[in-house]
């Protein structure tokens, strides 16, 4: 797993992937800690998390569409598939690759929390809740888009993929409010990541939402595991 | 030692691997022979883990692929058909990136110095700070190889090795693969018979999925050598020639091949079958004082011997049984030895 988690990031590293991922990310969430933080004069940077939102559902894809694409386009899954490795330490060696170079962009907001100490003593623990929430939703969309890079070998399609389930996911939430059957709005609010993110950049730390997005990545990660097995199959 | 049973791949309705069954001893050297499509690389691939089989089983060493891959495939050495290389890693990079994948473990050999050592017997060591990208194809291919090598594997197993590369490669991968065999276990596949004859000590030959021979590769080409097609060079007049050889009571057809040299001519010859025209051609030009400065039997193309393997009263007689038996069965003409060097693997053209 290691092994496969080390050649992941260098692989992030080595094409301009990682860097313009990291690049744009730094990027809006400087405007953000900028216009909704400093412009507005306030030690609270939850809206810098609640607008990352977004960022992160649309970044994401970028991070996942050539974990397994990659390697079935250039065959190199016949070295990943015939090494005495089980498929589960594969599947989770790319899984925490991309964590960790999203993990990269995230500690940038633990800077900010220490350019606000420098003014003033900063909320520390709603900053912790919304980084640990903001990890966890980006692990969950990860394995998301891992999943959906298992099942093509077409990088664009991976990442077109990955798009749609995110503009799924942000449309979930009108759809709840259309509906008035209860069934239909309780499942529709149940799925909404918005709704279980927004209550930390409230400053509640949610403990039924972090099961919720933990429960979504080991779910892709199993499904991602079924499908490597299932190629052998086919 | 492998041991393939009753090996079975359906893709739907085509079945690709059609109830294949051999062994490989300990320090055998397998060719494994067919053309494009045969089911090679999927036999491969099934031996290697890399697919499951419909049916059958594969055991490595007393280990079945299904019951325990990761033994299994901790022992199999695997040179796909594509080398399975990260292109954006330098050769040191990816084959230490495929050392840990592999969690080679061998007491008293550090990473470094085994891997150097591998480098040094597939000679990349000058490409060894570059990047794969860059590489040719035939460092590309080796250094597939010695990813293959890591961990000194007790199985390899090589799909088409020498592909793409320039014919000096070609020998070099050749003789390496021929070293490696007194260490390993070897199946390497191959669609070219001169490649199979080369390096390997027994080949098995397949078609559309089928197996249909098992033998040495010097049993399978004497038995089907092609004495009664023979392609000769004669210095003296064309026309001339060409009457005196149609004059040879066996022969059924003299083509002219045109002029090659000054007053010198190319033709071939074409006799009943089992009939070994050679000395009565030489009998009759050396009369007349016309020199054959070359003579060699038709070469055999791996088409024509799968004609003739896939002929049904052909087929049970190349699945070797035992040596001599099989030879004598299938080589009805005992063909005398000085003969039997004329088959196609001389390719120099003999001189008599």
């Amino acid at each position: 797993m290691t092994a496969i988690m080390r050649r992941e990031l260098q692989a992030y590293f080595s094409s301009p992937i990682g860097y313009i991922y990291l690049a744009v990310f730094y990027v809006f969430a400087g405007f953000y800690f900028f216009a909704t933080t400093l412009m507005s004069n306030t030690a609270d940077i939850s809206g810098v998390f609640n607008s990352m939102f977004t960022i992160v559902l649309f970044l994401i894809p970028i991070l996942t569409m050539r974990l397994f694409s990659e390697d079935l386009k250039y065959r190199t899954d016949q070295a990943l598939l015939t090494a005495p490795i089980n498929l589960t330490s594969l599947v989770l060696g790319k899984f925490f690759a991309a964590s960790m170079v999203f993990l990269t962009g995230l500690a940038i907001t633990l800077v900010y929390g220490l350019i606000v100490a420098v003014f003033v003593p900063p909320n520390w623990p709603l900053i912790w809740g919304n980084f640990v929430a903001l990890l966890l939703l980006g692990m969950a969309l990860i394995a998301i888009g891992m999943f959906i890079s298992s099942l093509t070998e077409s990088q664009v399609i991976a990442a077109v993929g990955a798009f749609a389930v995110g503009l799924a996911l942000l449309l979930v939430d009108s759809l709840a409010s259309v509906f008035t059957n209860p069934i239909l709005v309780a499942f529709f609010d149940g799925i909404s990541f918005m709704k279980r993110y927004e209550v930390f950049t409230q400053g509640i730390f949610d403990f039924s939402s972090i099961v919720f997005f933990l429960s979504v990545s080991a779910i892709f990660i199993f499904l991602t595991v079924r499908v490597q097995e299932k190629r052998r199959w086919s | 030692m492998i041991e393939v049973k009753n090996l079975t791949k359906r893709y739907g309705a085509k079945k690709a691997v059609d109830n294949i069954s051999f062994t490989v001893n300990d320090g055998e050297i397998l060719g494994f022979l067919g053309p494009n499509g045969a089911g090679k690389t999927t036999t491969m691939n099934i031996i290697t883990g890399y697919l499951s089989s419909t049916e059958g089983t594969v055991t490595v060493n007393g280990s079945e692929i299904l019951d325990d891959p990761i033994k299994v495939k901790s022992q199999i050495g695997y040179l796909p058909e594509h080398p399975p290389l990260y292109l954006d890693m330098t050769v040191k990079e990816y084959l230490s990136f495929m050392y840990d994948l592999k969690k080679v473990k061998l007491p008293g050999v550090a990473k470094n110095a085994h891997i150097k050592e591998i480098c040094g017997h597939v000679k990349i060591e000058d490409v060894y700070t570059r990047i794969i990208k860059n590489l040719s194809k035939g460092y590309r291919q080796r250094v597939g190889l010695a990813q293959a090598l890591l961990g000194n594997p007790s199985v390899l197993i090589l799909d088409e090795p020498t592909v793409g590369l320039d014919p000096k490669q070609i020998i070099e991968i050749r003789n390496l693969i021929k070293g490696l065999g007194k260490h390993y276990t070897i199946i390497l596949s191959s669609h070219i018979l001169s490649e199979v004859q080369a390096t390997c000590e027994r080949v098995i030959v397949i078609s559309k999925g089928k197996l249909i021979a098992d033998n040495t590769p010097d049993n399978l080409s004497r038995a089907m050598s092609s004495d009664h097609k023979l392609t000769i060079r004669v210095d003296g007049p064309e026309d001339e020639i060409y009457k005196l050889l149609s004059k040879i009571p066996q022969m059924i057809r003299v083509d002219k091949l045109g002029l090659r040299e000054d007053k010198v001519y190319d033709f071939t010859l074409e006799a009943e079958q089992g009939v070994d025209i050679r000395r009565e051609v030489f009998k009759r030009l050396s009369e007349r004082g016309w020199a054959i400065l070359g003579m060699k039997s038709s070469e055999l193309s791996l088409e024509d011997i799968f004609l003739q393997l896939t002929d049904d009263n052909n087929r049970q007689t190349f699945i070797q049984k035992d040596d001599t038996a099989a030879l004598e069965e299938s080589a009805p003409e005992e063909t005398p030895a000085e003969d039997a060097a004329a088959d196609e693997t001389n390719n120099g053209g003999e001189e008599e």
